[in-house]
């Protein structure tokens, strides 16, 4: 390798030269490595946060809340993008200009002022939420310093009034405040996202650094309602409130196969794309939340109870004269003397004595654990928001009236939405399912056999005598389709404690009766005008929703009611009219309720 | 150590040429990604905004299709009416 070896002469000399350009060579390495674990271990910290700082920036990803949709994917509440203006008071200085930026925002502009002296020490204040981007665009062409825009969403519901209740609203932070907004928040919201990302100098985003909060977009959630029968069930009730001057009133459709909830209608009602300002009683949602006596409405159930003993049937006799009773110290009443009557014939003229006295006969607790089988007071399972489940007083051996009483729907307080779930039960030959807002939810929901097939077979034969001619609900009879139900008119029981003479009329049913499709409550609260009885008041509602419904629905024309067939009938001329109030028979009894 | 064993050396070349021609590919392919993120970001955007579009057209639509206006619209516009009862004529097989 070194040749110049042969030459001792200038050994030394090149030696110690070679040594010293070693030497260089090594201090320079050393100090190359020091320089390196300074910038690489030492320094690390401050160099990439500096470089960070001149090319990393965390951005929001936007993400926006699911739609919710009835069961044909039409929107029911949407939100979509609105600007608001925001201040930042360390920055705005022309209070002169404020006057005319209030003008175009429809601003008092005296407590805009107000509302800046207060928020001076901050840098962040609200000058209007929500705005078209018209009146935005307005302002930002003003050029007021300090004065920015944000985009926000803001959620709208285009069916409005006729299906708010259900549906609820949004806070203006567009979390869920009421309703299935609320109920299916986790599901509806997305969750923004924020990335970290790099952007090169002309501000492009030029790589990926992953995510500190991976964005997700809210999921949509598509409603068991049909929004066709809920507009139409809406339009009715409303009309049915305002002629009989009622106070409210309530419409609930399930199908009677899955127990989905079909509509779900409360008047009066409120719009939603209004901002809330305070809540009344107009935001509630009746079908779920008001617990009612539910009168003779239950006569079904109780009738249930006594065919399951099995110590009677439809045909069995009974005694009713004189047309009261006495049980303990006080006194059932039928509306007149029916003499002796069959159960089926009872059930139809809707005598209290026959309920009362049978179910007296019965063990205390049957009717009772009947009631709870079928659904009452307990939840329905819809995962609404403040359901109501109401209550069965305590009935005793010592005081048979609390128990001849609930015979006939007295001394209990149900929902609208558990009638119609114990509707659904004789519908479903005995099966009984929770209800569901969701489209296809109980798809996977197997179903409980709370009655005998047999039993609820029967019930709803005597269903289908209520609507025919002789019994109380033939309003409620619907062209082509045979209908099972049954009125109630009950008394409203006053603040004072005692009934007072306000009523609420129900009517609830099922049609067709051979395969049930739909499964109806009506609730009318405090009907003043044009009749209380559930007979005149709810009946009317359930006939015309449930023929538009069935039709809409393209359910096939009952076998049975062929011969009715409205092009065959000989002419009858405003049809639901044509029968008088005579087979109104049943609400006017009642119960003395003794001394107290 | 004269004469140096030929296939270390090759080994060493091809893993020298290996480590050059990888890390051109890691530059290549790392400018490739900045652009393809790049063009995911604006078709992003794109979504977004589609996406607000969409929900303001659903609206609209909901605005003039709603029942309340069709019916309206039906019943003194064009003057139509729900046939009677009696006019019904239901057709079975």
């Amino acid at each position: 390798m070194i040749k110049s070896i042969q030459k001792p002469t200038g050994l030394v000399h090149q030696q110690s030269r070679w040594l010293f350009l070693q030497i260089l060579g090594l201090v320079g390495l050393f100090l190359l490595g020091l320089r390196l674990i300074d910038l690489h271990i030492l320094k690390q910290d401050f160099l990439q946060g500096e470089g960070n700082s001149r090319a990393l920036r965390t951005v929001g990803v936007p993400s926006y809340r699911g739609m919710i949709t009835d069961r044909l994917g039409v929107p029911l509440a949407v939100s979509t993008l609105v600007q608001s203006l925001w201040i930042n008071p360390q920055e705005f200085t022309q209070i002169d200009k404020l006057r005319e930026a209030t003008k175009i925002l429809n601003l008092p502009y005296d407590q805009t002022v107000n509302k800046l002296k207060i928020n001076s020490q901050k840098e962040f204040m609200y000058l209007a939420r929500h705005l078209s981007p018209d009146k935005t665009e307005k302002i930002q062409k003003m050029g007021i310093p300090g004065v920015h825009v944000l985009n926000e969403y803001r959620r709208f519901y285009p069916r409005s009034e006729a299906i708010a209740h259900v549906v609820g609203y949004c806070d203006i932070d567009h979390h869920g405040k009421e309703g299935l907004e609320l109920a299916y928040d986790e599901i509806l919201k997305g969750q923004v996202g924020r990335d970290k990302i790099i952007k090169d100098r002309f501000g492009r985003h030029a790589d990926d650094r992953g995510s500190l909060v991976t964005q997700r977009g809210g999921r949509d959630v598509a409603l068991s309602i049909d929004h066709r029968i809920q507009f139409l069930a809406y339009r009715e009730l409303a009309q049915a409130v305002k002629t009989h001057q009622a106070k409210a009133g309530t419409v609930v459709i399930l199908d009677a196969k899955t127990n989905e909830v079909m509509a779900m209608a409360n008047y009066p009602s409120f719009n939603p794309n209004q901002r809330i300002q305070h809540i009344d009683d107009r935001y509630r949602n009746r079908a779920l939340t008001d617990q009612v006596e539910p009168g003779s409405i239950i006569k079904a159930f109780s009738v249930a109870n006594i065919l399951a003993s099995g110590k009677y049937n439809e045909n069995s006799k009974i005694d009713t004269s004189p047309g009261w009773m006495k049980v303990g110290q006080h006194v059932v009443k039928d509306l007149r003397n029916h003499g002796e009557i069959s159960l089926k014939t009872a059930f139809q003229k809707s005598s209290n004595i026959v309920f009362s006295k049978l179910t007296l006969e019965l063990p205390t607790a049957s009717l009772p654990e009947m009631l709870v089988k079928i659904g009452f007071t307990q939840s329905t399972g819809s995962g609404f928001p403040g359901e109501s489940v109401g209550k069965i007083s305590a009935v005793s051996s010592q005081n048979p009236i609390s128990l001849a009483t609930l015979a006939f729907g007295y001394g209990m307080t149900v929902t609208p939405i558990q009638l119609a779930q114990g509707y659904s039960v004789l519908a479903n030959l005995g099966v009984k399912r929770p209800i569901t807002f969701i489209k296809g939810g109980n798809n996977a929901v197997p179903g409980e056999q709370v009655l005998d097939a047999d039993v609820a077979k029967t019930v709803t034969s005597m269903l289908g005598l209520v609507t025919e001619k002789g019994g109380s609900g033939t309003r409620a009879r619907v062209n082509g389709y045979t209908v099972a139900g049954k009125t109630g008119t009950s008394r409203k029981v006053s603040a004072k404690g005692g009934y007072e003479k306000k009523y609420l009329s129900l009517f609830a049913g099922f049609a067709p009766v051979e395969n049930p499709k739909l499964v109806m409550v009506v609730m009318i609260d405090d009907p003043v005008k044009e009749g209380y009885y559930g007979g005149e008041v709810a009946a009317p509602v359930f006939g015309k929703v449930m023929s538009e419904s069935l039709r809409m629905l393209n359910v096939p024309v009952s076998k049975q009611t062929e011969k009715d067939l409205p092009s065959l009938m000989p002419k009858p001329k405003d049809f639901p009219l044509e029968y008088p109030r005579k087979g109104l028979i049943l609400a006017k009894s009642y119960v003395s309720m003794g001394g107290r | 150590m004269k004469r140096s064993d030929p296939l270390p050396v090759m080994i060493m070349l091809l893993l020298l040429i290996g480590i050059i021609t990888t890390s051109l590919l890691v530059v290549y392919y790392k400018h490739v990604s900045r652009q393809l993120f790049a063009d995911l970001q604006s078709v992003h955007k794109l979504r977004h905004e589609l996406h607000i579009e969409w929900t303001q057209l659903l609206l609209e639509q909901g605005a003039w299709g709603s029942d309340a206006r069709v019916e309206k619209i039906a019943r003194h516009k064009l003057n139509m009416h729900l046939p009677p009862s009696d006019k019904i004529i239901v057709s079975r097989e």
